[in-house]
């Protein structure tokens, strides 16, 4: 068996009295795309900061395709790509400047680099851009250029944060089949998400984040099947009818949940016929992320 | 017979070092490009700069002073010019660049998670400055020759005495950029230090015309051993005296060098 590309070991960081990563245990196996889903503030982008030793751990252990960081941490990024969730790219530059600029700073050899700055260009898609200033590009083409400066030197994991937050659907399907792609090409994949779909649609493994640990993982479809079982009722009407059938369902132990106008009974395969009349659906990822992320807002 | 196995010794570790030089080289590149569209504005404000204070100071006065000290008015003038000239191209880049660049742009996020470490970063980008600034310290030489400053085989050392003294400084500003909560706050740097630091450095007038504490309070001032060099070796003078400033400037520049990373490095990685 091969050694996992991402292993984090009774992992802690804290910033003063806050605990941002609480006793974290992460195994991401090499080949696969791998989500880490949980709501905001729940310690993913401490978690990925902490993987290119920006963040440095209190306690714990963690292993980047095997070397140990942080001591090690410089010879893991050379090997390891980055998609910051906030942009961060030079305003002032051109897409062919700014990925020349990171080709260098990954090492890539002299007389390779013109070959990878084109390479990137036609995968981000952006070839007629090439010589736009970022200034002047899209919310859409800016992402796309991200996710080119971070593969720039063709790395064996990537790490995405948060890679399609605020984007627009046909933005979104672009930035899923790239990084379906990469996938397929044998890139390990670290993708941090809050957008459920965005979990569902693309990672093998997902892993649900909440308070600085991992509260459950698998496959999307096991996390659904174990969290929210095989289907859901919504009972939909005004708010005292939802009151009552709220309360049907706590005095019977149904387990339930708001989803915006209506109320949502889990597992409504195993409720024998007794379960309110509303509209059955499939359980999905996100009955499951409630269930286990809980309702509240923090 | 005694084996010799000529020992290929355990593969060692594909390690990366300290400072390595195609980190800076990276780090830097990204500072040529940009200059590359700044250019212009860069040499024009550099060139005018000293025009300016020539114009003003000497001009000015030189009509009612033919000397300073014992040195033409136009060569104190001049050679005092090349150390603001090197003291405003360091240290303000070392503030704002950082600043921007670490708290707007958050470049240094971009660059710190590609494999290039806080000490490459500060040095890459101290270095650069301080190179811009042995080069551009030296137009207002230039500038003064037009009106009258002769040449000198000696202003050959202009260059690096710009290049340890604007070190120094853009290491000072990076540090400043660490440790100011807001951009805002730079303005109690430029005007309790680094104005008063320009004017009592000998740039424009002798610090001996001053009162003693003030005096004494000049000879730490890095500025003013920068002075004092660009004025020897411009006016041919070099001694025994040039080499504790020399010994000043580096010394600073060690100084200001570990104090910026140890603090930047702080808050760049938490």
């Amino acid at each position: 068996m091969s050694e996992p590309a991402i292993s984090l070991r009774g992992v802690v960081k804290r910033y003063g009295s806050i605990v941002a990563v609480d006793g974290l245990d992460l195994e991401v196996p090499a080949g696969v795309c791998f989500g880490l889903l949980g709501p905001n503030g729940a310690g993913k982008s401490t978690t990925m900061r902490m993987l290119t030793a920006q963040a440095l751990a209190d306690a714990g252990e963690i292993a980047v395709l095997g070397y140990e960081l942080p001591r090690e941490s410089k010879q893991a990024r050379m090997e390891m790509g980055v998609v910051p969730q906030l942009d961060n790219l030079d305003v002032e530059l051109t897409c062919r400047q700014i990925l020349t600029v990171f080709a260098r700073l990954y090492r890539v050899a002299s007389g390779e680099r013109t070959a990878a700055v084109e390479r990137a260009l036609v995968l981000a898609n952006l070839l007629p851009r090439a010589d736009t200033i970022v200034r002047e590009l899209s919310g859409g083409m800016r992402r796309r250029l991200l996710v080119a400066r971070g593969l720039i030197h063709e790395p064996r994991l990537v790490l995405l944060d948060e890679p399609t937050v605020g984007l627009d659907p046909q933005v979104r399907q672009e930035l899923w089949t790239l990084i379906d792609g990469l996938r397929s090409g044998g890139v390990t994949v670290l993708m941090s998400t809050h957008y459920i779909e965005e979990a569902e649609r693309l990672a093998d493994t997902v892993a649900v984040m909440s308070h600085g640990k991992i509260v459950a993982q698998g496959t999307p479809a096991e996390l659904v099947r174990a969290y929210a079982g095989e289907q859901v009722v919504e009972v939909y009407g005004p708010p005292e009818k939802l009151a009552e059938a709220s309360e049907i369902a706590a005095r019977n132990g149904w387990q339930s949940r708001r989803s915006g106008p209506a109320l949502a009974i889990m597992r409504a395969e195993s409720l024998d016929g007794e379960a309110p009349d509303g509209v059955r659906r499939p359980a999905n990822l996100e009955d499951a992320f409630v269930a286990l992320t809980g309702e509240e807002i923090e | 017979m005694s084996a010799t196995t000529v020992g290929v010794s355990a593969e060692p570790a594909k390690r990366v070092g300290r400072l390595e030089p195609a980190a800076l080289a990276g780090v830097m590149s990204r500072d040529v490009v940009i200059f590359g569209r700044y250019w212009k504005a860069t040499t024009f404000s550099s060139v005018m700069q000293p025009t300016i204070y020539l114009l003003a100071f000497g001009l000015g006065f030189g009509t009612l002073l033919k000397t300073i000290g014992h040195v033409k008015t136009i060569e104190y003038i001049g050679t005092g010019t090349v150390a603001t000239a090197v003291l405003f191209s360091s240290a303000f880049p070392g503030m704002f660049n950082t600043f921007i660049r670490w708290q707007f742009q958050r470049t240094y996020d971009a660059i710190l998670a590609a494999p290039v470490d806080v000490e490459e970063l500060i040095t890459a980008e101290v270095l650069w400055i301080s190179l811009r600034a042995g080069v551009y310290g030296v137009v207002p030489l230039l500038v003064a020759m037009l009106f009258g400053l002769e040449p000198n085989a000696g202003m050959l050392l202009v260059p690096l005495i710009g290049f340890v003294t604007g070190f120094g400084f853009a290491a000072f500003g990076v540090l400043i950029a660490a440790v100011a909560k807001t951009i805002d706050n730079f303005n109690y740097v430029t005007s309790a230090v680094l104005t008063p630091m320009f004017l009592v450095a000998g740039t424009f007038f002798p610090i001996s015309t001053l009162p003693d504490g003030v005096r004494q309070v000049a000879q730490v001032n890095p500025l003013y051993h920068c002075v004092q060099l660009v004025r020897d070796a411009s006016l041919g003078g070099l001694g025994a005296a040039d080499l504790g400033h020399a010994a000043v400037l580096l010394a600073f520049a060690l100084l200001m060098w570990r104090l910026a990373i140890s603090q930047l490095g702080k808050r760049l990685i938490d």
